[in-house]
């Protein structure tokens, strides 16, 4: 079966949970911001957990379908209409042969997951479907969808309509989004007084914000530990000699603006970091939108790990409800 | 040199070898990368050495993080043990220097960099009393570079020439980033080379193009067909000076699949490379010409 994609939206591609294996030359891990989204996605409309679905950024595309497929919306709030008459979002219906999926303006969040029954089809690269557009790798041809692409969609159970998630299970970030950190890896360089302001602050969502990373401005530049710079690091107080950046660190060039990389990251540079973003708290940053506010959160590997275990059995919760 | 440890959030170990760049961290990074590669420690998903560090990432359900701390520290008790010797292979990569194409990049740029009137390579000369183009193409393609890392983007190789540390070559990044590099630019910031894989921003001098793709992800390029990066840690890089003719040959070869890399197979010893540098390289690219 095919989709034939009449608008693609604003960035629409294809993600799945992503492609462990390769970052130590460069090849990040990609699949979708909001893995919870994605996730319960594919279990509303009976797909594997980790299925390729489409991820739409801000906007949604306009998709026919040529055959009949179950299909739900979760993530952002970008309401769904088929043929014209809307459907609710974390919510299973059907398109039929023929109809058009389209979406309303985005109400909430930033990131809308896209599943259809058997999932997207595209060609498995390096162990997953997912799209690493800076490297032209995986998807739908290594790139966003465009107007005309025929997208290929799988073979597989399609689960029936009005399967929905109640909305305590459904996870979004409040306002400001509190960002949990493990504070490390280079936290030295800055002054103590430097690191409670950078706590302290609130921060607001730059637009320079993709699958790359995410920019942060509006807080007070840092005070740097003064130092003679190590042998190969640069001039700059926030240089280091090129080390690898982990998903999810905060690494801050100049001391100015905080920039978090996420599933596309570059997997490594010249910048000190002055922590990591907890997994547990990863999909939020991919339902935030430019100018929100943020505020990063101090917390301890123990906290770390308990926050981690909740995520877990919130997934488990969305299972035994379906 | 002094090992330091810290959590990158509850998934990640990072594992500085040393603040500092030198070969000795280099080789400490590369020789508890492949330890750790050995030991196959339940719940690792990603082993990534960098130029003087490496990063592990795990998966804290599988394995806490404090236990995997322990496991990397022993790991290190008997990688400082090990013996500073490694299988690799050295690869020549041809370079057209000052070539039209980052040449008209550079000066698209020229107000972010530290002197408009220079070109890359007469300023990165000049800051390091090398007699002018002709003498910065002779101190770069002299001696070769470690692989030091790969990364960044897909495959780009981070390099680190193979030289006492007062005969590196050092140069600052461009003031501010350019929006556009083109693709296989040989670049340079700090005490780091570099090829960029594919187009895009970037920082570093420019100093000329290879001909020779290291990224395909479609696998068509002949010998990119088995792995889609050329490039892994450890790796030797020799650069050959080309001219406009060999460049333009080259390419055209490529394309129509009749071009493979000139490598060979070597074992590079750290205690042997000590004794006499200059030497010692002779006999690594003297491997090239099947010496």
């Amino acid at each position: 079966m095919a989709v034939n994609v009449i608008k693609p939206g604003l960035s629409t591609t294809v993600q799945d949970l992503g492609r462990p294996g390769y970052y130590h030359i460069g090849i990040p891990l990609s699949g979708g911001m909001d893995r919870l989204a994605l996730k319960t996605a594919n279990l509303l409309v009976g797909n594997k957990e980790s299925a390729a679905v489409l991820e739409a950024v801000f906007m949604g595309p306009e998709l026919k379908f040529g055959d009949e497929a179950t299909v739900a919306v979760t993530g952002a709030e970008l309401p769904p209409r088929v043929d014209g008459e809307l459907r609710p979002t974390w919510t299973s219906f059907k398109v039929k042969k023929g109809q058009t999926l389209s979406f309303d303006f985005l109400k909430k969040g930033a990131r809308a997951y896209v599943a259809i029954s058997g999932g997207v089809d595209v060609p498995v690269v390096l162990g997953s479907r997912s799209t690493y557009t800076l490297g032209a790798l995986g998807g739908f041809k290594g790139r966003k969808l465009e107007a005309g692409d025929k997208l290929p969609v799988g073979k597989g159970r399609a689960a029936k309509e009005g399967r929905t998630i109640p909305e305590k299970l459904r996870r979004f970030p409040g306002s400001p989004a509190e960002l949990r950190m493990l504070p490390g890896l280079y936290w030295h360089r800055i002054t103590k007084a430097a690191g409670a302001q950078f706590f302290a602050d609130t921060w607001k969502v730059a637009p320079e914000a993709d699958r790359i990373g995410y920019r942060f401005k509006g807080g007070k530049p840092l005070e740097f530990v003064p130092r003679e710079p190590p042998f190969g690091a640069g001039s700059d107080p926030s240089n280091i000699v090129d080390a690898c950046y982990p998903y999810g660190s905060v690494q801050i060039p100049g001391g100015t603006e905080p920039i978090v990389l996420h599933r596309d990251a570059v997997s490594g540079g010249g910048y000190f970091m002055v922590g990591t973003i907890i997994s547990a708290d990863m999909d939020l940053i991919g339902q935030l939108q430019p100018h929100m506010p943020a505020r990063f959160v101090e917390v301890t590997m123990a906290q770390a790990l308990k926050a981690r275990k909740d995520r877990t059995s919130l997934i488990n919760k969305i299972r035994t409800s379906l | 040199m002094k090992t330091r440890y810290s959590y990158g959030g509850d998934e990640h170990i990072f594992v500085e070898c040393d603040e500092e760049m030198s070969l000795e961290a280099f080789f400490k990074s590369l020789s508890m990368t492949s330890a750790v590669k050995k030991a196959r420690i339940k719940g690792v998903t990603e082993i990534c050495p960098a130029n003087a560090s490496l990063q592990i990432k795990f998966d804290p359900d599988k394995i806490k993080p404090s236990d995997m701390l322990k496991e990397l520290k022993a790991i290190e008790k008997a990688a400082n043990k090990a013996k500073h010797t490694m299988k690799t292979r050295i690869i020549e990569i041809p370079v057209l220097y000052n070539d039209p194409w980052t040449h008209e990049t550079l000066m698209r740029f020229r107000e972010r960099h530290q002197d408009p009137k220079s070109t890359d390579i007469e300023y990165t000369a000049r800051i390091n009393h090398l007699d002018g183009v002709d003498g910065f193409i002779k101190a770069h393609s002299g001696a070769p570079w470690f692989v030091s890392m790969v990364g960044f983007v897909a495959g780009l190789p981070f390099l680190y020439q193979m030289v006492d540390r007062k005969r590196q070559i050092q140069s600052p990044k461009y003031l501010r980033p350019r929006t556009d590099t083109p693709k296989l630019t040989v670049g340079h910031g700090g005490c780091f080379g570099c090829i960029y894989s594919v187009r895009g921003a970037g920082g570093y001098q420019m100093f000329g193009i290879t001909p020779m793709p290291i990224y395909d992800p479609n696998q068509k390029i002949k010998y990119l067909r088995d792995f889609m990066c050329l490039f892994k840690p450890g790796d030797i890089v020799k650069w050959k000076p080309i001219d406009r003719a060999e460049y333009d040959h080259t390419v055209a070869a490529v394309e129509k699949g009749k071009f493979s890399p000139r490598l060979a197979d070597v074992t590079f010893s750290l205690d042997e490379f000590r004794k006499d540098m200059d030497a010692y390289n002779a006999k690594l690219m003297g491997a090239l010409n099947g010496r």
